[in-house]
């Protein structure tokens, strides 16, 4: 048997050389997915590229435009920094929602994503607050919206020498706030049937500025639902925006049938999460008035 | 293709390795330095047996590499008694008879001192979700979480 290489990049750039010199060498975040496919049978890289020595892949930063938070930051360090659950609590119960305590002391936004599982807990609330991923390669750096990312079940953007180095998220707008809410069968420890992302602005009167819905588990890649956004805008969530807004989400979801749901019962969720999401939003940004 | 030598700190103590690539930081720890305390449940970071505290933080030793543990900090079950001295949360186990084969104990002990580190005085239900990512196919967790949360209330100094 080949023996897999450990390699201990300290720069961004030293690890985009790794891997533009070796398709078959793997980015090393969490492990929480990769290490598991290997496991359980998927064919051993020639080199493991461990991107937690460098530092600017394991920081967060938190000013006035927003956030940087880089790569490799486990989930458990990102909810329990105070400042970033206050700012974007959606994206935070998003997180704490992943896997294990002990899972959560590794797992990373960037596998989350990078995994390009449909259920991934993170997309859609990473996508709701309008996050871009930042990805450096062999041409230098280029960013993009999150819900752009993953072009499939296991697929995304990157070319060979590319790898994510990190996330950028705006500083909330005033008035606004973010929700995530995930439907499964027990209360934890399990793979979302859907799950709904949902950011909401409010003006001054308390009517819906502006809205992003993004819905996971229910199509190949997380989506942006654009028409369930727009029956939240203008209105202050009375019952017919918000059953509209379920309808649309209905009708966007795309899912399969699997031992977790059914495509009409995910269907169904997908407007039941939106329109309670969109409740949470709206309620939070009543209170950072 | 020549071993790894690995150098960190293991129970407080400097401890080095020899590890390929590949080979999980519960690997080396159970077959390089005989520290079998740590158990193997399923190698893929669903049960919890292997937990260990890596820098201060819970994780599944089976889904960490062992060369990632260069110049870091390893914690592990057999740090846990001081000698002959059960920390609280052992000794609770034994009284409340929290265990029945043993093999996710050392586990859960790991991650049950981790929450009360970071909760000191939590609620049973705080205490569940905490301790859910650590499968115990024995007891039906009961006597595991009357075990924690008196262990925890013996660390607070609250009359039992």
């Amino acid at each position: 048997m080949l023996s897999t290489r450990y390699e201990v990049p300290q720069t961004v750039e030293q690890a985009v050389a790794l891997l533009a010199a070796d398709a078959d060498a793997r980015v090393l975040a969490g492990g929480t997915d990769l290490l598991v496919q290997l496991r359980t049978g998927a064919p051993a890289p020639t080199a493991f590229v461990d991107i937690k020595r460098i530092p600017a892949m394991m920081s967060v930063e938190i000013g006035a435009e927003g956030m940087r938070c880089g790569a490799a930051v486990p989930a458990a360090e990102i909810y329990e920094n105070e400042a970033l659950c206050s700012l974007w609590p959606g994206l935070a119960e998003a997180t704490d929602l992943i896997g294990s305590t002990q899972i959560q002391g590794r797992a990373t936004w960037c596998g989350n994503l990078c995994n390009a599982s449909p259920a991934a807990d993170a997309v859609p609330a990473l996508i709701a607050v309008g996050a871009q991923v930042v990805i450096a390669g062999p041409n230098g750096e280029r960013t993009l919206a999150v819900e752009d990312f993953c072009t499939g079940p296991g697929q995304t953007v990157l070319d060979q020498g590319e790898l994510v180095t990190g996330f950028r998220i705006p500083a909330p707008a005033p008035r606004s706030a973010d929700a995530y809410l995930r439907f499964i069968p027990r209360s934890e420890m399990d793979i979302a049937v859907v799950g709904a992302g949902v950011s909401v602005v409010l003006d001054a009167n308390g009517a819906v500025s502006a809205a992003r819905v993004a819905l996971g588990a229910v199509a190949p890649t997380a989506l942006v639902v654009e028409d369930a956004a727009n029956a939240l805008i203008g209105s202050n969530l009375d019952d017919v925006a918000l059953d509209n807004a379920a309808a649309a989400a209905s009708a966007a979801a795309n899912p399969i049938d699997d031992k977790r749901g059914t495509v009409e019962y995910r269907r169904r969720v997908a407007g039941v999460l939106t329109k309670r999401a969109a409740k949470i939003a709206y309620q939070r940004a009543q209170e950072r008035g | 293709m020549a071993k790894l030598h690995i150098e960190t700190r293991i129970n407080g103590e400097p401890a080095e390795f020899l590890c390929t690539g590949q080979q999980s930081l519960l690997d080396a720890l159970r077959d390089a330095l005989g520290l079998t305390g740590t158990k193997e449940g399923c190698t893929t970071g669903d049960c919890g047996a292997c937990s260990v505290m890596l820098d201060g933080r819970l994780v599944p030793s089976c889904l960490v590499l062992a060369a990632e543990v260069q110049g870091r900090t390893v914690d592990t079950i057999e740090g846990v008694a001081s000698g002959d001295q059960l920390d609280p949360v052992q000794q609770k186990f034994l009284e409340h008879a929290a265990l029945q084969c043993g093999v996710c104990t050392p586990g859960l002990i790991v991650a049950a001192r981790a929450l009360l580190e970071k909760n000191p005085d939590p609620t049973e239900t705080e205490a569940r979700f905490f301790l859910a990512g650590n499968l115990c196919r024995c007891t039906g967790y009961d006597k595991i979480i009357r075990a924690v949360l008196d262990a925890a209330a013996e660390m607070r100094g609250d009359a039992a």
